[in-house]
């Protein structure tokens, strides 16, 4: 049964956030059922419409999706952002999972303990500069493209303008040495469904706040 | 440039396994350099060849190929193990990750203190047989094929399979609730590519030791 993307997820970025920006770049309109308490979330298993009992849950083209990496696959071939052959969509797959693996790091630096705050961000800084930015920066300066596979647009440039944002909000000038990735952000800002997506207003979530962990504690845990 | 895959880890599963599995079970042979030292990481690292600076890394048709998934997933299509289009892609997709969450939970324990092993092993077990196994066996059930998707052979069952071995690696009987997997399991195993790997002396690796687990933390520092 045709109609939108419905996502089930909690009112915040987590998990979800990925899959609302490639719905977003696809230019693919969708609905969000939020869970706010405990009770949303047993109620979701309770139903049978978790798979394992976990969400991100998305219902489109008649399934009911879950673990993210499964939806993010399904919506980016469905939309054509996961390059034109099988090597294409090698590399694209290579640089989205760093990107996945760098963004866990910056989505569990809110739950860490006051003690370990501090070394964590330094860990942050330390792998998005010298390990990742690095590799995307020269993935450009190499080929000179404006996209960073195929020279066509692709859930790799969509994931990774997320993550420099996110890396952004952590340290502002976490892009200083990395010229390209500054342009590559500008670039891809640009594109209309994604500048519509980074408008007030739309359904991208904000950073979480310290205050709004107890209650995603008690959705959760 | 053609010639067998050859896989860069350290001589024990790790991340590399379900590779090493999805490999064997397409019938593909394959080198593998063993890490035994830091040097030959930092050697590696030196010489550019990790793309993240991480491994598995994977030289195969002329690609130095990182990221476990990015691996895996080429592998499979490569290899015709992923389905026969996007929605039975998406199934395999949404079984591996649960398979690969299990694993996870299995991959970790000999790395942590005592304590804490006895608290993971017994959730392991209890997600196992009340999160991810009933999931497995319904599917069977439903739709009373040999394979999880598109009655065909694919990365997801291979996965299970592994999976399952190594679950019972930790609980000989912990299969004891679900016939169908069981069954699943022997059928698979059955496999003459994978019960080729199943055999002494083939490429898969044997469960990590204590004096493995230090040697591991040498390498990798941790």
């Amino acid at each position: 049964m045709s109609g939108k993307p419905k996502l089930h997820y909690f009112n915040g970025r987590g998990r979800m956030e990925s899959i609302r920006w490639l719905l977003a770049a696809a230019g693919v309109e969708f609905e969000e059922c939020f869970l706010e308490t405990k009770d949303d979330l047993t109620k979701l298993q309770k139903d049978g419409s978790l798979l394992f009992q976990q969400v991100p849950m998305v219902e489109i083209d008649g399934m009911k999706m879950v673990q993210s990496r499964a939806i993010s696959n399904y919506i980016a071939t469905k939309y054509n952002l996961y390059g034109k052959d099988l090597k294409e969509r090698a590399l694209i797959d290579m640089y989205v999972e760093a990107i996945i693996d760098l963004n866990e790091l910056l989505m569990t630096h809110t739950f860490q303990p006051a003690d370990k705050k501090e070394q964590h961000f330094a860990t942050i800084v330390d792998k998005a500069t010298n390990r990742y930015f690095p590799v995307y920066e020269k993935v450009l300066k190499d080929h000179g493209q404006d996209f960073l596979v195929g020279n066509q647009f692709s859930r790799a440039d969509v994931q990774l303008l997320e993550t420099l944002l996110m890396a952004e909000e952590c340290k502002p000038d976490i892009l200083a040495k990395f010229p390209l990735l500054q342009s590559f952000k500008a670039r891809i800002s640009n594109i209309p469904t994604i500048k519509k997506f980074l408008q007030p207003g739309s359904q991208r979530k904000p950073p979480l706040q310290e205050k709004d962990v107890p209650k995603l504690m008690k959705i959760f845990h | 440039m053609a010639g067998k895959p050859k896989l860069h880890y350290t001589r024990g599963r790790g991340k590399m396994e379900s590779i090493r599995w999805l490999l064997a079970a397409a019938g593909v042979e394959f080198e593998e350099e063993f890490i035994e030292t830091k040097e030959d990481l930092e050697k590696l690292r030196n010489d550019g060849s990790l793309l993240f600076q991480q491994v598995p890394m994977v030289e195969i048709d002329g690609m130095k190929m990182v990221q476990t998934r990015a691996i895996l997933s080429y592998i499979a299509a490569k290899y015709n193990l992923y389905g026969k289009d996007l929605k039975e892609r998406a199934w395999i997709d949404m079984y591996v990750e649960g398979t690969t969450d299990l694993m996870g939970m299995i991959m970790y324990l000999p790395f942590q203190p005592a304590d804490t092993r006895e608290k993971n092993l017994a959730l392991m077990i209890e997600r196992a047989t009340t999160r991810y196994f009933p999931v497995y066996e319904k599917a069977l059930k439903d739709h009373g094929h040999d394979y999880l998707v598109g009655n065909k052979l694919s990365w997801a069952d291979i996965h299970l399979l592994e999976a399952i071995l190594m679950a019972e690696e930790c609980k000989p009987d912990i299969l004891s609730a679900f016939p169908l997997l069981q069954a699943f399991k022997g059928r698979t195993s059955n496999i003459p590519t994978i019960k080729k790997f199943l055999q002494p002396g083939s490429q898969r690796k044997p469960p990590i030791d204590e004096n493995f687990v230090a040697i591991v933390r040498k390498i990798f520092n941790i």
